[in-house]
């Protein structure tokens, strides 16, 4: 390995800093509007669930439905078939936009299960005991349980940020900008393994220091 | 039923219906009233139904059949809101103590409070009054998985009592305890009682938590309410086998099966145990009872004590003399109110 290795590297050093800031802000912005989304539909997964707090057949069946049909779904393949959706809602199929907007769908169905599962693992003792004192259910559900279950939630979250920093790369392949796009068009595409090499460090610095943030704020949220 | 009667259950069943459709009954017909100002006790094995039973007078469950009434209320029949605001006049604590562990000590303390519509300034007021009389005012800025067991179960009452209720449920409130915790969390409850004057319904399958706190015990098994009595009757005079089990387990006066067998090794003559309770000079009774028959008395076991601050135990008497002289001795005995019996 020389200094030519990377040449192709750094003659496009400007490119490499747009794309990290494009996978930065894909993520960001995916990370809001799924954690909103999957917040509000894990909520609700754990509040119609039978014998809960809300208990409702149809709209747990419903949702219940959607996750699981969705949340499988190779991204790549979701990424084509979300296109229609995509026009309709950001107007295009192509660009950082509208690949955002198909990760925050993906990841948002995901984060649902993360957030079902964060509150149904909440003592159902201490949901006994806000019962015995007279909350009301939605007292109950967001001042006990979400409450409970933020460290858990916090550390699903940051699992899901990795999952989220896949998606962003694998959306290079539409163009969806980035560092996989700037590894697809910059390195493979031109049998540039310097580029390749750089995209990949630069992707695992993201993960590894996200990570280490939501660990650290599931530690001060648990206390622990 | 009385009008002092703070919870009334009459004729109440809760059927659990299972997945292969089979019925568990956990409570079976159960009429029992629990009196204002006192401290039940509720005693049985797991599974005899007394967690269900407690959780049917705070609504936590509906009976399938029977009615439920709290201070005169029928609390099967309250609407949602109607329940919450009679749920705030009943506290309760648990086994496994369920505080918030997202909240401190103190946040634990004030959220009854909070639900309630309480104000800040007085729900900080009185969830101080409330730390220093479970003695925790310095740890109201801890967390819950910062105290012990013990500290616990104290938050769990002071969040309880957050709202003056009149009666408080205690559902096995000292079984994940030490013995030395236990105690002092049963002296708690009792000052619960004497000092604030709430009524408490305390569930448990030691009988020893029954002695120190109750006034009353109800015996369960198998779904129903086998025996009912004031703690120094029960203790002194047990009716049914589980609570002569259960006053077993925590008196040591009388001889176990293996005590007896090897009683019997060393005596030859037959085995009679007088209960002791706090009629006056007993001792006399039966020292005349047994001359008088013309047998030979030996004590052999037993042990005299305090119930309820009441005399209590059980003195066991090898007689010697003949069967007919025996029998003149309990018959006396037992003519003159003396509790007797012979070991099998």
């Amino acid at each position: 390995m020389t200094v030519e290795f990377f040449d192709g590297f750094l003659s496009s050093t400007d490119v490499f800093v747009r794309a990290i800031g494009q996978t930065l802000l894909i993520v960001s912005v995916a990370m809001v509007v799924s954690g909103a989304v999957g917040l509000v539909l894990g909520v609700a997964l754990y509040a119609t669930r039978p014998g809960n707090l809300f208990a409702n057949r149809l709209v747990f069946g419903v949702i219940g439905l959607l996750v699981n049909v969705i949340r499988p779904i190779p991204f790549v393949i979701f990424l084509l078939a979300v296109g229609p959706l995509q026009r309709l809602v950001v107007g295009t199929t192509l660009g950082t936009e509208a690949v955002t907007f198909a990760i925050a769908i993906a990841a948002g169905f995901a984060v649902a299960r993360i957030v079902e599962q964060s509150l149904v693992g909440v003592d159902p003792g201490v949901v006994e005991a806000a019962r015995a004192m007279g909350a009301s259910r939605a007292a109950i559900l967001f001042g006990v349980v979400v409450r409970e279950g933020l460290g858990p939630l916090v550390l699903g979250y940051t699992f899901i940020f990795v999952g989220i920093v896949d998606m962003s790369a694998q959306a290079g392949l539409v163009g969806g900008g980035g560092l996989g796009d700037y590894a697809i068009q910059y390195g493979s595409q031109r049998y540039d393994w310097g580029v390749v090499y750089a995209a990949l460090v630069a992707i695992v610095a993201i993960v590894v220091l996200g990570q280490f943030l939501g660990n650290r704020l599931a530690r001060s949220v648990m206390r622990r | 039923m009385t009008g002092d009667a703070l919870v009334e259950l009459e004729g109440v069943t809760k059927r659990f219906q299972r997945g292969s459709g089979t019925a568990v009954t956990a409570v079976d017909d159960v009429t029992l009233s629990v009196r204002r100002g006192e401290v039940l006790a509720v005693i049985g094995y797991s599974g005899a139904g007394k967690s269900t039973l407690v959780r049917l007078v705070n609504a936590l469950e509906q009976p399938t059949t029977g009615t439920v009434r709290v201070a005169g209320q029928d609390i099967t029949r309250l609407g949602e809101k109607e329940l919450r605001a009679a749920r705030a006049g009943i506290g309760m604590i648990f086994q496994q103590f369920n505080l918030l562990s997202s909240r401190t000590v103190a946040g634990n303390v004030a959220y009854p409070l909070k639900v309630a519509g309480v104000g800040r300034a007085e729900r900080d007021r009185r969830t101080a009054e409330l730390l220093d009389f479970v003695g925790l005012l310095d740890r109201a800025h801890a967390h819950p998985e910062q105290l012990s067991g013990g500290q616990k179960q104290r938050v769990g009452i002071a969040r309880a009592l957050a709202t003056s209720p009149p009666l408080l449920l205690a559902d096995e409130a000292t079984s994940a305890l030490d013995p030395e915790t236990t105690e002092e969390v049963l002296t708690l409850l009792r000052r619960v009682n004497t000092e604030l004057g709430v009524t408490v319904m305390l569930i448990t399958h030691e009988m020893e938590a029954v002695r120190r706190v109750a006034d009353r015990v109800a015996v369960m098994e198998g779904g129903r309410v086998v025996e009912l009595g004031d703690v120094y009757d029960v203790f002194t005079a047990p009716q049914t086998a589980a609570a002569q089990r259960f006053v077993r387990s925590a008196t040591h006066d009388r001889p176990s099966p293996e005590a007896l067998a090897r009683l019997r090794e060393h005596h030859a003559g037959r085995l009679v145990t007088v209960r002791v309770t706090d009629r006056p000079r007993l001792q006399q009774t039966v020292d005349a009872a047994f001359r008088d028959a013309g047998t030979g008395a030996e004590l052999v076991f037993g042990g005299v004590g305090e119930i309820r601050e009441r005399r209590a135990g059980s003195l066991t008497y090898e007689l010697t003399g003949d069967d007919a002289a025996v029998a003149r001795a309990l018959t006396a005995l037992r003519d003159q109110g003396v509790s007797v019996e012979e070991e099998e």
